[in-house]
């Protein structure tokens, strides 16, 4: 096991310098003077701040010179400022991260059980109609832009049913729960403020739900497939053989030895989700690093955009590498180093 | 005679696919002692597996069963799922094929012994039922049995993982055993060594073993008695020795003639020309006209029925023809 | 029971093998899509970028799909809106799986050096979640289409060289290739006449379920804004118009519709194309 990780383990550094290392070449390659892209073109015409930008990022040294400049910056977690909000980009996304969480946690919760639970009885009613309206739900999820899906459950749910609130983490009026974990539904508990959980956690639903639904169909399609694939195996039958309650080989013997294949679905969901969490939280006015980024596209806010692009790639590396020691904590095959899948 | 353990009278199980109804057993008949290994032979594809699946009531849900399955005077079929897995696992222990495929690669050995005990005693804890599993290994022969049970199968070798699903076959004590070719995916040294620990288990158990094989050399060498089946149906049945001695059948009479007998002179081996039909084009007649050197008219025509000759039941319009040369065969 | 699944007894007009359900319908609309990218100039009931009316109706006989917030008929800008999206899908397509495909069957097939010099940047390009290394590099090359197009090149050229590469590890280990190599066939024969023929369901396949998910991200890019500029009848660009007005649904609906018929297209295409080029892999 520690062989399989600690590769993996190695890899990282090495990876991540190249995210910085493209997002650094990103930056010098843009089509303006990339003195712009540090400190706006406001500013070009004050000799000061021009003079004071080119001294800290090395702007007047050679290339490679510059590049140990940027990458010392980053190492003190100096990302630039950002043109529109004249803050430090590092301090901006802080700033957003919990509300991002948030909200991408939600959804890969709702978005896993559900792509799981539908999964199962896809596999168990395999041809039947429940598999058939399943496999569409989960087709659909997986295939319709989130930013028009978003728009129509806010139209329906939000609208025309009037059950749930509109774009925003919380009702406008109320005020945000003193921070401790930055996510709001854990914050107002926190402070025993009732209201502001329920708001909260309605405010969350949708979007969590609409940005949940791709990863429900990615996954329960995985789920299906693998299930069909478990089920056709001689160890059912050795269960049944057994006495084996029906459930009980549904959910002790097949799903587990499904979950597998699953885990690896799951983890690499997550580029999904990020992508869905850029578009997602552009729909419901989320205030976290999506949509920050989102308005620095628009804005042409290059340091801005650099940032969340290497915090972007370093949350994807990561969560990668844990799917792989989640593999390898649930397969007991892999930890002796053995071929998975014999 | 007292109650047979098993006793399965005219079964019959079909499987519908796209509107069109195959038999895959027809009008089967088999008896099993308790105390007795009971051997059903035939190639793969004659229905012998289907049979078992079929008092397990473990077929798929396009298969239809008739007739009657009777454990220890039991009738099984018409059982609910519900009533069959308090036989599945306590009555009858099912013995797969494939080790490699009849154990669950993400749970430990010793867990899955536990469960087949924890499944149908409530009031057993999870720590005895570890304890239990430890025991099963130690049955079954299998060294070290504390710290195997805490192993996944991937760890074990082949003989060991069929010893470990024999264990698991054991573990409630049941009835009956029944054996799915125990010994066809091992390696030939291994095989002896399983076959004997199952003769051992139903002497000093008392169960009764099926033992469903397509090797007629494994029933010799522990098998009371036996049935040969072909095409769905079962075409000679009787003692081993009865049988060995004298096939009335021209298929058992092939499938002896293919074994090396190494205590005899240097004999040429056959092979039975030809391959066993496929489910969905049995021959009208004997089934096993097509390969039957004994064929005359009456073959192509009429299925023959099991009859008494001498002291064994066969399926053949020609038994004492193929009887009289299987005896010139022993005797030259 | 696998020994009786074969057996059919139908006796009525049975489809050609290979023409599965998947694998007609998704060719189907997408076939629709291209002919009314072809045709739709001549036939379209307006003017995707003039006014037609008044702004914000519903839905109604004359405007089927309803006006915009300018007053421009939303039907036609969404039949419009596929004569930018399917040149970019076939364009970035076309590209990514050219370059891609070279750069991965050079790494496979000359190994050493190269295959890890050309391994790592496609390691480190897949480091990125595609959408952030989208808007980085269309931010930097400055907005547009054209450049939103370079960008989606650049995200996805990496998943065709490791899929090539993959590919040609495997081909190579074959008996005829270790043949043709025995009887002194050169390096490059070798390649190009013995290994890469064997390479290319996978790619297809790929390519195919690819499509929708380009036409997926181009759209989103113009959404956020970096892509179509208005008053460029683009599906994005449109349902961001529409987004602002979100109580008004219909204004998003006709191209949110468009692209999910052309993600579920390709994904039905793809899936009917694997089972027949590749029946073992389904």
């Amino acid at each position: 096991m520690f062989a399989y990780v600690a590769k993996r383990i190695v890899a990282m550094p090495f990876l991540l310098l190249g995210v910085i290392t493209v997002a650094f070449l990103l930056t010098h390659f843009t089509a303006a003077d990339p003195l712009t892209s540090i400190i706006g073109e406001r500013q070009m015409n004050n000799p000061d701040v021009v003079e004071a930008a080119r001294q800290r990022w090395g702007l007047d040294r050679s290339l490679p010179e510059q590049y140990l400049v940027y990458l010392g910056n980053l190492v003190t977690g100096d990302f630039g400022t950002s043109f529109r909000t004249r803050q430090p980009v590092a301090q901006d996304l802080i700033v957003r991260l919990p509300a991002t969480l948030e909200l991408v946690i939600s959804a890969m919760i709702l978005g896993t059980v559900f792509g799981i639970t539908l999964g199962v009885f896809a596999a168990r009613s395999r041809g039947g109609v429940i598999d058939n309206l399943a496999r569409l739900f989960a087709l659909v999820g997986a295939s319709a832009p989130v930013f028009w899906s978003g728009l129509l459950v806010l139209f329906v749910f939000s609208v025309q049913l009037g059950w749930l609130p509109g774009p925003g983490r919380i009702d406008a009026r109320a005020v945000a729960p003193p921070f401790v974990t930055g996510f709001f539904t854990i914050d107002s508990l926190l402070a025993g403020d009732w209201a502001g959980f329920r708001s909260a956690l309605l405010h969350l639903l949708l979007p969590a739900s609409v940005l949940g639904w791709t990863v429900t169909g990615i996954v329960s399609r995985m789920v299906r497939a693998s299930m069909l694939d478990v089920l056709s195996q001689e160890y059912i039958l050795a269960a049944r053989a057994k006495g084996a309650s029906p459930v009980r080989v549904l959910l002790h013997h097949a799903l587990r030895n499904a979950m597998l294949p699953t885990l690896t679905i799951i983890g690499f969901s997550f580029a999904y989700l990020i992508t869905g969490a850029v578009l997602t939280e552009t729909i419901f006015a989320w205030p976290g690093i999506g949509s920050y980024a989102v308005s620095a596209a628009r804005g042409l806010d290059h340091p801005a955009i650099v940032g969340v692009t290497i915090v972007g790639g370093a949350a994807f590396l990561v969560s990668n590498l844990l799917t792989d020691i989640a593999y390898a904590v649930v397969d007991p095959r892999v930890k002796l180093g053995a071929k998975v899948g014999a | 005679m007292s109650v047979p353990l098993l006793e399965i009278t005219d079964l019959t199980v079909s499987f519908a696919a796209r509107g069109k109804a195959f038999q895959a057993v027809s009008g089967v008949d088999l008896t099993v002692q308790s105390g007795e290994v009971h051997g059903v032979v035939g190639e793969s594809g004659s229905g012998k597996s289907v049979t078992m699946l079929a008092v397990m009531q473990l077929l798929s849900q396009s298969a239809t069963i008739d007739g009657s399955i009777k454990l220890g005077g039991q009738e099984l079929t018409g059982l609910s799922d519900r009533q069959m897995r308090k036989i599945r696992g306590v009555r009858i222990g099912y013995i797969f094929q494939d080790p490699m495929t009849a154990l669950n690669p993400l749970l430990t050995v010793g867990e899955q012994i536990a469960e087949a005990v924890r499944i149908h005693r409530s009031d057993v804890s999870r720590w005895q039922a570890s304890e239990r599993a430890v025991e099963l290994l130690r049955l079954v022969a299998i060294p070290n049995p504390e710290k195997r049970a805490d192993q996944y199968p991937h760890e074990f070798s082949g003989g060991m993982r069929q010893r470990a699903v024999i264990a698991m076959a054991m573990a409630n004590e049941p009835d009956l055993l029944i054996a799915d070719e125990p010994t066809t995916a091992l390696d030939v040294t291994i095989q002896a060594q399983i076959m004997e620990l199952l003769d051992q288990l139903r002497r000093e158990k008392g169960i009764g073993i099926v033992l469903v094989t397509h090797d007629l050399g494994v029933v010799a060498g522990v098998a009371k008695s036996l049935s040969i089946m072909y095409a769905g149906r079962v075409v000679e049945r009787g003692l081993v020795d009865d049988v060995f001695a004298a096939p009335h059948h021209p298929y058992t009479k092939g499938l002896l003639e293919s074994l090396p007998q190494m205590d005899q002179r240097v004999q040429r081996l056959r092979a039975i020309a030809g391959a066993p039909p496929p489910i969905s084009a049995r021959p009208a007649g004997c089934p096993f006209h097509p390969r039957c050197p004994y064929v005359i008219e009456l073959c192509h025509s009429e299925r023959p029925v099991l009859r008494k000759v001498g002291p064994i039941d066969v399926a053949c319009h020609r038994a004492e023809v193929v009887a009289a040369d299987s005896g010139a065969l022993q005797n030259a | 029971m696998s020994l009786l699944a074969n057996q059919s007894a139908s006796s009525r007009f049975v489809w050609p093998e290979w023409a599965t359900l998947p694998l007609v319908g998704g060719g189907l609309v997408i076939f629709a899509w291209v002919i009314v990218g072809l045709t739709v100039t001549s036939w379209a009931p307006f003017d995707p970028v003039k006014l037609a009316g008044m702004r914000f109706q519903a839905p109604s006989m004359e405007h089927w799909l309803g006006t915009d917030s300018l007053g421009r008929d939303v039907l036609s800008r969404t039949l419009y809106g596929v004569r930018h999206s399917f040149p970019i899908a076939v364009f970035v397509i076309g590209c990514a799986v050219v370059i891609g495909c070279t750069l991965g069957a050079i790494a496979g097939y000359v190994g050493g050096w190269l295959d890890g010099v050309i391994m790592r940047f496609v390691d480190i390009t897949l480091s990125f979640p595609p959408i952030l290394l989208a808007m980085a590099v269309t931010a930097s090359l400055g907005p547009g289409l054209g450049n939103a197009a370079i960008a989606m090149v650049i995200v996805w050229w990496p998943i065709y060289a490791r899929l090539m590469r993959a590919q040609v590890l495997s081909v190579r280990q074959r008996e005829h290739v270790e043949a043709a190599v025995a009887s002194g066939a050169t390096r490059s024969r070798v390649l190009i006449k013995h290994i890469l023929p064997l390479c290319w369901s996978p790619i297809i396949v790929n390519a195919t379920m690819d499509f929708g998910q380009v036409v997926l991200l181009a759209a989103s890019l113009s959404f956020i804004g970096l892509g179509a500029v208005p008053p460029t009848p683009e599906w994005g660009q449109m349902i961001s118009e529409g987004a602002v007005q979100f109580y008004r649904w219909w204004i998003a609906l006709g191209p949110g519709v468009a692209i999910l018929s052309i993600v579920l297209a390709s994904n039905f295409l793809g899936d009917g194309l694997r089972d027949y080029l590749d029946p073992r892999a389904a």
